[in-house]
């Protein structure tokens, strides 16, 4: 296990440092002057040239490359144009509301599929069977930017059961969480349901059932097999889970990181863009990470194979 | 017969679309703002009094334009590239698969955001940030696909007749992995679909006076408390869409794996 956690762990750098070199060649590979988009087209040459050195643009490639290299290396990634504050600091702060966001998603999506998958395996081609399926289907093909307006109409704007949108209270959480969950929910319910099937047909199943083992015994048994693999897909999921948020958080004005990117949109205040893409790619990565690991200590086979490459 | 059931409803797709690229875009009237659903305008009125039927229908238009559009740039960059890969190993095939390996580090979208913000809006840009990040996926199967095909006897063959390699790659090879490609191309339309409203809700995908299912429901967002069928027509027209393509990639990939059962 400790050499499958250390060649993975070293596995990872490389990437990290291509994701890096990514972002920050970004500026470079895009046609035409950025400063145009940024200022617009009649900008004074005067705030062209400031921009210009701001963004540090004026050096040659190399030099800012290594710039950005050892900045992002200690954490430091800029200074934002339109606050002057530094975009760590800004991040930092928005994060505990992302993560309460996206646990809230998590825990409506854990808690509504697991009910949903074993509803579809223990009726499998019957109607709680394909009723559990279209929820799933619907579910997966809204858009959050179209699932959370309308949400915030029916429960917001004409029940007034819920806030419309921020975090102010408790219950505002709710709306978004399942905005954010519900195609997390549908992927891990048709999962559960399809491997639930498979464990449910398994011979330790049937040595259950020859025992005396009930009903309730033999979906016991089963279950313990069926959720391991949900439980990998789950943690891969996460990191769909971080970016959903950026629309999510947009549609609700959620005082998280992924607003603070459309903020940072709005304003085309360019280092803080940088930096909070910065954030979440590295962030997605570790949790891809996190996803190999646990799936390698739930399952040997993975671990060896992983160990010997 | 369920093939020619697919054709026919896209050659309908394509005239429905070259009549609507003939129809004016539909006219503002400031006195009927915001009008419910009615006979006269089926789907109701706008913030500026236009038919959004009309809109909606340019707007699906507009989709299918960036879709096709990212599908075009993205397999012109990923196949070449996944079939000199495939075929030659060594250190461009490694080279070029630490690169996807990068960009697929990225989830979903967020590339394209980054991209699209240095970008001015528009259409063409909105293809040249989708279509940056779609390439991956025909370059990953193209390569894949690659490999197995050039182990055939049929290729060793060509390749002692002195065949050149474009000879090789083209007439032998590509035609033999086209299947899948296809399969793929349908997945990346639907995805470019929901990207570039996603991309033009959050803002920089296409300019507001763009008719495009994504910045329909951006405007129709704010003015969703008097006007809700501005949010409610697109989103549905959107789900539609994307749904239309998902279940024909279904359809298109089972036919190809019954195929290869056979």
């Amino acid at each position: 296990m400790l050499r499958f956690l250390g060649f993975r762990l070293l596995s990872m750098l490389p990437t990290l440092l291509g994701v890096v070199s990514l972002v920050f060649l970004l500026i470079h590979l895009v046609p035409g002057d950025p400063i145009d988009v940024l200022l617009g087209e009649f900008a004074q040459p005067v705030a062209r040239d400031a921009l210009r050195e701001k963004l540090g643009l004026n050096l040659s490639l190399w030099q800012q490359y290594i710039q950005y290299l050892s900045q992002v290396l200690v954490g430091d990634l800029g200074v934002s144009l339109r606050t002057g504050e530094p975009v760590t600091q800004m991040i930092l702060a928005r994060l505990p509301a992302t993560i309460t966001l996206a646990t809230s998603a998590m825990s409506f999506a854990l808690i509504c599929a697991i009910p949903l998958g074993i509803v579809g395996a223990w009726w499998h081609h019957k109607w709680p069977d394909s009723l559990a399926r279209v929820v799933a289907v619907a579910a997966f093909s809204m858009p959050s930017f179209w699932l959370g307006p309308v949400l915030i109409f029916i429960f917001a704007v004409m029940l007034h059961w819920l806030p419309v949108g921020g975090y102010s209270t408790t219950s505002s959480v709710i709306l978004p969480a399942i905005t954010l969950g519900l195609a997390m929910m549908a992927v891990l319910a048709r999962l559960l349901r399809n491997t639930l099937l498979e464990a449910l047909l398994a011979p330790f199943v049937r040595t259950v059932q020859a025992k005396g083992g009930g009903a309730w015994r033999c979906l016991q048994h089963a279950l313990r097999l069926a959720l391991l693999s949900v439980l990998t897909i789950f943690f891969l999921q996460l990191g769909v889970l971080l970016t959903g948020a950026i629309l999510t958080e947009a549609v609700f004005a959620w005082p998280g990181v992924g607003n603070l990117l459309v903020e940072g949109l709005h304003a085309r205040d360019y280092p803080l863009i940088q930096g909070v893409i910065l954030f979440i790619a590295v962030v997605y990565t570790l949790l891809t990470l996190l996803a190999e690991i646990v799936t390698g200590w739930l399952n040997p086979q993975v671990r060896v194979q992983g160990g010997q490459t | 017969m369920r093939l020619l059931m697919q054709v026919a409803a896209l050659v309908g797709f394509v005239c429905v679309g070259i009549w609507l690229a003939g129809q004016p875009s539909p006219e503002i009237h400031l006195n009927n703002l915001f009008a419910a659903p009615s006979m006269a305008h089926l789907f109701g009125t706008d913030e500026l009094g236009r038919d959004v039927l009309l809109r909606l229908l340019q707007g699906i238009i507009t989709s299918l334009t960036v879709a096709g559009g990212v599908v075009l740039m993205a397999a012109a960059i990923g196949v070449p590239l996944g079939l000199l890969s495939g075929y030659y190993k060594g250190w461009p095939d490694i080279l070029l698969q630490r690169v996807s390996d990068i960009v697929l580090s990225f989830p979903g979208i967020l590339l394209a955001i980054a991209i699209a913000a240095l970008l001015k809006p528009g259409i063409e840009n909105i293809i040249f940030a989708l279509g940056l990040l779609g390439w991956v996926g025909f370059y990953r199967l193209a390569r894949v696909e690659t490999q197995a095909i050039a182990a055939h006897d049929f290729v060793h063959a060509a390749k002692l007749e002195g065949r050149s390699l474009p000879g090789i790659l083209r007439q032998h090879i590509l035609p033999n992995i086209a299947s899948p490609l296809f399969v793929e191309a349908v997945f990346v339309m639907a995805g470019a679909i929901l990207a570039e409203a996603g991309l033009s809700f959050l803002g920089v995908g296409l300019a507001l006076e763009t008719p495009s299912l994504g910045t329909m429901l951006r405007e129709g967002v704010r003015t969703m408390v008097v006007a809700p069928h501005l949010v409610i027509f697109p989103g549905l027209a959107l789900m539609f869409l994307t749904f239309l393509f998902n279940m024909v990639g279904d359809a298109w990939r089972d036919r190809l794996d019954k195929r290869s059962q056979n």
